[in-house]
């Protein structure tokens, strides 16, 4: 009896074992997929910044030259460009508080247009609000490239060339369309009763606006503001057109300068980029998990 | 009659009223002002810095002898064909990777994850930075590329920036590694919406591996990816820095697109007005995608 059982037991044992050594092949085949494919990704992603950093940690002799790793580690070229050490640099600092205004401007203002008009259009319901709504879409659909003359030429008209503000309006326009988008996609989720109930206790709008709303909406706020200092330092078109005084230029602008130069001191300039890329890449990591939300709602939905 | 009460309202003649009522909706009196108020800093942006340019571009762009000018010009020719490449490839192939990654970050485990940390950086650094640190890594002489090319497998790298087909290649690349990353977040997201009943119902029924994608994932990501595919169009046709960073339109001017043409002919030479035609001459293309676009984005509660 008991040879019996244990004979059947084998059996099972057997006729089992097949499909779990495939199953064992199976999932090694997928990690081995799995390391292969992320080996390249990684390669595929980083050779670009790889190439920045090391330049940038190169003294200015090395950088013509065939190697692959730097020869010796210097941070000379971050200490010249904090310095403002070299004659290119000579306004670093100014130009980039210069960026960071205009950053911080494109922020603000965006985030208040954009939540004033959602909460109008989305909260007080306001009549023909779609008007809006399709302007907005119009907006966020037309590439700003392509208004980048005329825009120029308007501004020349004012008397704006050469002022921050003729940029920060520009890329608060194209910025609030997204702001609106992601606000109203969001404001849906909070109940109108709230509003209506504070309305009854005798709030008015503006109070409704402030008090309620705006706490309400802060995850949102603070995925569109991400978004919008992003846009605004990413941006380089309407610097460049816009911004060709020493006085008013932001570090992109000076940064393209260096590229148009016979012998680009490219060590000052990778140093530059890096320092210039840190904010945006430390504030991105920092809201990354609220971005991303945001960006599938505006990005997407619209 | 801004100050006119609910009371007085509605002793109001009763055409008078409904003209009121279909203006104001059914916000009473001062809530109406409000509403106004809050909508003012908008429509004033969106008057003033984008319908003006635009009526402003239209009208320096409408003369008919411009576009005569623009299409004999050989530089006109080989950017628009640029841009159909550029269009075609850059948006095209970028779609099809974030597709795919995508499905492959849905993999569970931390390493996906920290992956995933790694592989966003190209959008989350500048684009000016990565795309000079490009132009200068593809330099024939003393680029990165070309210096890992000779030290490992002793290859005399060509001047990747000094013939147009590969000029222009190294721009699309640009984009495509650059862009990757976001549509890969935005159709991992779409997937992620997608019910966990029905993937497990799915593959209860057999559908796992490529026939659960292309009968249950595909189908329900359809609308998502044609979305993401149009509004990609639309950037990509404005895009302005990946060109003048990494070709610089170069070599020869061959290698612009419409949107860097459009500032070359406006700034480099001086003719605005060639410029606006240079970028209008891409309208028949975008009126089209705008209408689409706006149609599918405003009524989109994407399905899924």
């Amino acid at each position: 009896m008991s040879t019996l059982a244990a004979e059947t037991r084998v059996m099972s044992a057997r006729a089992i074992a097949r499909p779990l050594r495939a199953v064992r092949t199976r999932r090694a085949l997928e990690t081995i997929g799995t390391v292969v494919l992320s080996a390249a990704l990684i390669v595929w992603t980083l050779v670009p910044i790889y190439n920045m950093v090391m330049i940038s940690l190169e003294p200015e002799g090395d950088v013509f030259t065939d190697h692959i790793w730097p020869r010796v580690w210097s941070p000379d070229s971050f200490w010249g460009v904090l310095t403002q050490g070299h004659w290119y640099l000579e306004r670093f600092w100014h130009q980039f508080a210069n960026s960071c205004y205009m950053g911080a401007m494109v922020t603000v203002l965006t985030l208040a247009i954009g939540s004033l008009t959602s909460f109008s259009i989305g909260r007080m319901r306001i009549r023909h609000g779609w008007l809006v709504s399709n302007a907005a879409l119009l907006t966020y659909v037309i590439p700003a490239s392509f208004l980048a003359i005329p825009f120029y030429r308007i501004m020349q008209n004012y008397g704006m060339a050469n002022n921050l503000w003729s940029v920060i309006a520009a890329l608060v326009a194209f910025a609030t369309p997204y702001a609106f988008f992601v606000l109203q996609e969001y404001g849906r989720s909070i109940p109108i009763e709230v509003d209506e109930s504070a309305r009854i206790d005798g709030a008015s709008p503006g109070q409704v606006y402030f008090r309620i709303y705006l706490p309400l909406m802060a995850p949102a706020l603070v995925a569109v503001g991400t978004y919008a200092m992003l846009l605004a330092w990413n941006e380089y078109l309407y610097q460049f057109l816009l911004l060709s005084s020493k006085s008013s230029m932001t570090v992109p602008v000076a940064l393209a300068q260096f590229l148009s130069s016979d012998q680009s001191p490219w060590n000052y300039m990778m140093a530059t980029a890096i320092i210039y890329a840190a904010p945006p890449v430390a504030i991105y990591y920092a809201f990354r998990r609220r971005m991303t939300a945001g960006l599938t709602v505006g990005g997407v939905k619209g | 009659m801004a100050s006119a009460s609910a009371v007085d309202v509605g002793r109001l003649p009763l055409r008078q009223r409904s003209l009121a009522r279909s203006l104001r909706g059914d916000l009473k009196g001062g809530e109406y002002t409000w509403a106004l108020a809050f909508l003012v800093p908008y429509v004033a942006v969106f008057v003033a810095f984008v319908a003006y340019p635009v009526v402003y571009g239209l009208w320096m762009g409408s003369e008919a002898s411009l576009y005569r000018e623009l299409f004999a010009d050989p530089i006109y020719q080989s950017s628009a064909v640029n841009t159909v490449l550029y269009l075609a490839l850059g948006v095209n192939v970028k779609m099809f990777l974030a597709l795919l990654l995508s499905g492959f970050f849905m993999r569970p485990g931390w390493w996906m994850k920290a992956l995933l940390l790694i592989f966003v950086l190209p959008w989350a650094v500048p684009q000016i930075s990565t795309f000079i640190s490009i132009h200068w890594m593809l330099n024939g002489e003393w680029g990165f590329l070309n210096n890992v090319l000779w030290k490992l497998f002793h290859i005399e790298g060509p001047h990747w920036l000094n013939e147009r087909w590969m000029a222009l290649g190294a721009v699309i690349v640009s984009h495509i590694w650059k862009w990757t990353p976001f549509w890969t977040l935005i159709l991992l997201a779409g997937r992620m919406a997608i019910p966990l009943e029905i993937r497990d119902t799915a593959r209860v029924d057999g559908a796992t591996g490529v026939r659960g994608f292309v009968y249950i994932t595909f189908p329900l990501l359809a609308n998502l990816y044609l979305i993401c595919t149009l509004l990609s169009t639309i950037f990509l046709l404005g895009d302005f820095n990946a060109v003048t960073f990494v070709s610089g339109g170069g070599p020869a001017n061959t290698t612009h697109v419409l949107a860097t043409l459009g500032i070359r002919d406006a700034f480099e030479i001086a003719h605005p007005r060639l410029g606006v035609a240079a970028v209008m001459s891409a309208l028949p293309l975008v009126i089209p995608l705008v209408i689409v676009l706006m149609r599918r984005l405003r009524t989109a509660e994407v399905q899924l």
